[in-house]
């Protein structure tokens, strides 16, 4: 609750809209404590007086009624019918959205028909019918109001708990033996109410509105009751003669949906989930780099080559040290493996090199990137973005993802050739269709016209992967790539990048957390533990001989296929969080080999250029290994 | 040796494309009929890529869903009528993400309590004695208790979820991909949970995964789903050192293991059939390397003693 506020408060208006909300319901629950005058005694005599009269702060009306009274006692009744109808309309529109939406479909689909047929009406006519009908008075334009705003909250509601019904939990519910009102009400509304509150507080503003619209037409209040819309119906005659008849409720109106308006964004931007995790806050083109220290010089003949890259998250007053100083370098032709479990820094690392890590949160603390001897860490965004998929081009893990759902696969190969090279769209379409063959997609030319969704996981992988070959790159970055695919289509998948990097030379670095993969795919392997490399090798060394006892335990943790049923060893523990790393190393928690020595201080990667190990007592001595 | 749960000719078909009024414009056969005996204290694993209609056929085992035709029996008892509330008593459900299978606006303490009221009827001190007694079995704290799900890693969620089945005091668990959601560090810890839990409680499991090499060492028989149908089903050794049905071989050539060359398994289009018009005679057959013109005709059956295969030209 003290999170939500002080969310809410962050947005100045919500903040307004709050205090002034609170102000005007103070003042319509006090309004019987304070000494006004009788809002309904007329006084034919003192018509019309102007504002600061003696005896009637803001005036009187036609009827020489104090207009401060009427205003006061108008305002608490039209907030009160707003509410009241905003409550009604959410209770029944999200009563009937989750039994739509829960049961599913004929249920739902009789109910949401007949919700659409509802909403085909214009709101106002619909409102006007009802209280044709029923007849005039406020409760019957409270009911009106309510009714009209029912099929608004009933689709929202629906939508929403389609979705949650087809959570496991809800299975889990009814395996538990709950039954369907049980799981309605214990399983899915806990988690619609947010939803509920952020369409309700978005509503109340029109609900008075309208409330005070069918007053002002005369259907709702009925004299001399005042409400708002009634007030400015009664002083409409006089709009030109005395103007502050109208101004008085107009102006309170205006005011209080205003209030409930930024009041209600600000609710809806402080409980939505989506937005909480900052997905409002759009990231920046590039990561933000805010670099201390000296620059590293680049080594060998890599091309590219990372050398003490460091990777930041910065949440509130937090740090996560994703990438705490990784050097890594691939040369043209060869596959560098990158391994380790979720959270290990991997991806950011990954990401980290054409600075597509997203800011805020992410910084590059410190490091650089070398990319054919360019310092890539802090290179203006135009130079970053001419070599990113020119250069140095990526693979994502879930192609579904990455491509664009509305566009024809044909066309974003197209669109990514001609980002970079100014050809002719014939020229572009005729590359497109030959990467297409280079990734081995049967009827290339009928796929191409293709929609992602029309194609398999495999098929859509291959159009990834083509994609990430159309300006012919240096380096291809692949970040689990076969991940989302079944084996047979993963083994397919491998063999083709194994070609493909043969062929074009092409510099890979492959990102994954299956040893078998790295095992068939890569020439070099890099292990990487809460953000930093533990052990860097070539991979036959590595995994035949793994020398940091975290890989020695992570590859016998990993079934193989032909060794029969038994027990699997497991590395007890978990992982640290990387806002909170133990001095020294890092494994050391879960290792039983550690000492106090491997807890005090820094503990460097050594080695030789070709074999590396961050752990004082190795499994075994990298000299003999080799 | 008793048998825990036997399946006759379970099938479901899915009508796709349905309207308010009128026939549904076709029929998707998720499962074919499928007939499997599990015996008591067995691992029966069950083996199949992504839309083999694996999940259809545990969700039909626990009664999320209803089969089209066919019967379950549970330790020679029939269940006809698809009502979790009288599956779960006998047969429960450890779901694939952990974390999305558990309610996030819950405390722990309610949801492996539900179970406990609801199946088994238990006031609130003696379901706080066998909240106690489970935690310790699956090795979590009690002060986990009364926090919420979203404070969990991976793991801890999992075995939060296999607390909530233990609860429901089934013989039966469906394990469905129950660790492919976790790191392998942790997946060993939870497999041999699961090991350990069903030593001790005498449990029989069905552990529903992709990944071969997890299924092999966990599992006592295996079965192989393709496109809807089980092609293989023996011992686990025998499965995966002799597959008999091409398409087992091509899954255990498929999978990266150290130390072996990187070759594609198949050069031929690998699409799995449309299942809104499926081929006739076997489903293997388009990228099936032995197919001759009998496979295009008929519908090979499970054929063979104890180690069986749905194939008219077997690997040998």
């Amino acid at each position: 609750m003290m999170g939500f506020l002080s969310l809410l408060a962050r947005n100045r208006l919500a903040l307004a809209g709050l205090v002034v909300m609170v102000l005007v319901v103070l003042l319509a629950l006090v309004t019987p404590l304070l000494p006004l005058a009788d809002p309904d005694v007329t006084n034919t005599g003192d018509r019309f007086l102007p504002p600061f009269s003696e005896g009637a702060l803001l005036g009187t009306d036609h009827l020489g009624r104090d207009l401060l009274s009427r205003l006061m006692w108008g305002t608490r009744l039209s907030l009160a019918v707003g509410f009241a109808a905003a409550v009604i309309a959410a209770v029944l529109g999200a009563a009937v959205g989750i039994v739509a939406g829960y049961y599913g479909g004929r249920t739902d689909n009789l109910i949401m028909r007949g919700v659409d047929m509802l909403m085909a009406f214009p709101y106002i006519l619909l409102a006007l019918a009802i209280v044709a009908a029923l007849g005039p008075g406020l409760l019957n334009a409270l009911i009106a109001v309510a009714a009209v705003n029912i099929p608004f909250f009933a689709r929202n509601i629906r939508g929403i708990t389609v979705g949650i019904a087809h959570k496991e939990f809800v299975d889990a519910a009814k395996l538990a033996g709950m039954g369907n009102g049980r799981i309605i009400l214990t399983e899915i509304l806990p988690n619609v109410i947010p939803v509920i509150v952020i369409a309700m507080s978005t509503t109340v503003g029109w609900m008075i509105l309208e409330t005070a619209g069918l007053s002002f037409l005369g259907l709702g209040s009925q004299p001399p009751q005042a409400d708002l819309g009634s007030m400015l119906g009664e002083a409409r005659s006089a709009l030109i003669t005395n103007p502050h008849t109208s101004v008085v409720p107009g102006v309170m109106i205006l005011v209080i949906v205003m209030a409930i308006n930024l009041l209600g964004d600000g609710v809806r931007d402080a409980l939505d989930p989506r937005l909480r995790s900052g997905a409002l806050t759009r990231p920046m083109a590039s990561t933000t780099v805010r670099r201390e220290g000296p620059v590293p010089e680049a080594q060998g003949d890599a091309v590219l080559d990372l050398r003490d890259l460091q990777t930041q998250f910065h949440v509130k007053d937090r740090v996560y040290r994703a990438v705490g100083g990784v050097s890594l370098g691939v040369k043209p032709g060869e596959c560098l493996g990158i391994i380790g479990e979720s959270g290990s820094g991997k991806s950011v690392t990954a990401l980290s090199v054409m600075g597509l890590v997203a800011s805020p949160p992410g910084v590059i603390t410190g490091g650089a990137v070398h990319y054919k001897g360019q310092d890539l860490v802090g290179a203006p965004y135009e130079t970053l973005r001419d070599l990113r998929g020119r250069e140095v081009s990526y693979i994502f893990q879930d192609p579904l993802a990455t491509l664009h759902p509305l566009y024809k696969v044909g066309d974003q190969l197209v669109e990514a050739i001609r980002v970079h090279h100014r050809v002719p769209d014939k020229e572009a379409r005729q590359k497109a269709l030959g990467l297409l063959k280079d990734v081995r997609i049967p009827n290339a030319e009928s796929r191409m016209d293709s929609y992602p969704h029309e194609m398999s996981g495999g098929m859509r992988q291959r159009v990834g992967i083509a994609m990430s070959l159309a300006n012919d790159p240096e380096v291809i970055i692949a970040d689990e790539p076969t991940t989302a695919l079944d084996v047979t289509v993963q083994a397919q998948i491998l063999s083709l990048l194994d070609t493909l990097r043969r062929e074009k030379r092409l510099a890979i670095v492959f990102i994954t957390h299956d040893f078998g993969v790295v095992a068939q795919l890569c020439d070099r392997v890099a292990v990487m533990y809460a953000g930093r490399i533990v052990e860097e090798g070539p991979t036959q060394a590595v995994l035949d001989a793994p020398a940091h006892p975290y890989t020695a335990r992570l590859i016998a943790c990993v079934p193989e296929l032909g060794e029969g049923k038994r027990q699997l060893h497991a590395i007890p523990g978990l992982p640290p969080a990387v806002n909170d790393l133990p001095p020294g190393c890092a494994f050391a928690p879960r290792c039983d080999k550690a000492e106090p020595a491997c807890k005090r201080g820094e503990i460097a990667l050594e080695g030789t250029a070709r074999r590396r190990v961050r752990c004082i007592h190795p499994e075994t001595e990298l000299e003999a290994a080799q | 040796m008793t048998t825990a749960l036997r399946l006759e000719n379970l099938s479901k078909t899915f009508a796709v494309g349905k309207r308010l009024f009128g026939a549904p414009k076709g029929h998707v056969h998720a499962v074919h009929p499928v007939s499997l005996e599990v015996a008591e204290g067995e691992t029966m694993g069950i083996v199949g890529e992504s839309g083999c209609g694996k999940s259809t056929l545990a969700r039909m085992l626990v009664g999320l869903l209803e089969p089209t035709d066919g019967t379950i029996e549970i330790a020679g008892k029939p269940l006809d009528n698809a009502d979790p509330a009288v599956f779960g008593k006998r047969i429960q459900y450890v779901f694939q993400d952990p974390i999305s299978s558990l309610n996030p606006r819950k405390t722990i303490r309610q949801i492996v309590e539900a179970p406990l009221k609801l199946l088994h009827g238990m006031d609130k001190a003696q379901r706080d004695d066998r909240i106690r007694e489970i935690f310790a079995q699956v090795n979590l704290r009690e002060e986990f208790l009364d926090r919420y799900p979203h404070e969990f890693s991976g793991g801890q969620a999992q075995r939060i979820g296999i607390a909530r089945a233990l609860a429901a005091e089934a013989r039966i668990l469906i394990l469905d991909e129950p660790v492919s959601a976790l790191d392998v560090s942790v997946q060993a810890q939870v497999l041999n949970l699961l090991a350990d839990l069903k030593k001790r409680l005498g449990l029989t499991y069905l552990f529903i995964s992709h990944d071969l090499a997890v299924v092999e060492a966990v599992s006592d028989r295996v079965a192989v789903l393709y496109f809807g149908s089980v092609v293989e089903v023996g011992r686990a050794e025998d499965v995966f050192a002799r597959p008999r049905h091409p398409y087992t071989r091509l899954l255990a050539e498929s999978a990266p293991v150290v130390g072996r060359a990187l070759t594609a398994p198949e050069g031929r289009e690998t699409e799995l059939p449309d299942p809104l018009n499926p081929p006739k005679g076997c489903a293997f057959r388009a990228r099936c390397p032995n197919a001759g013109a009998r496979c295009a005709e008929e519908e090979p059956m499970l054929e063979g003693d104890g180690h069986l295969a749905a194939c008219f030209h077997p690997v040998r």
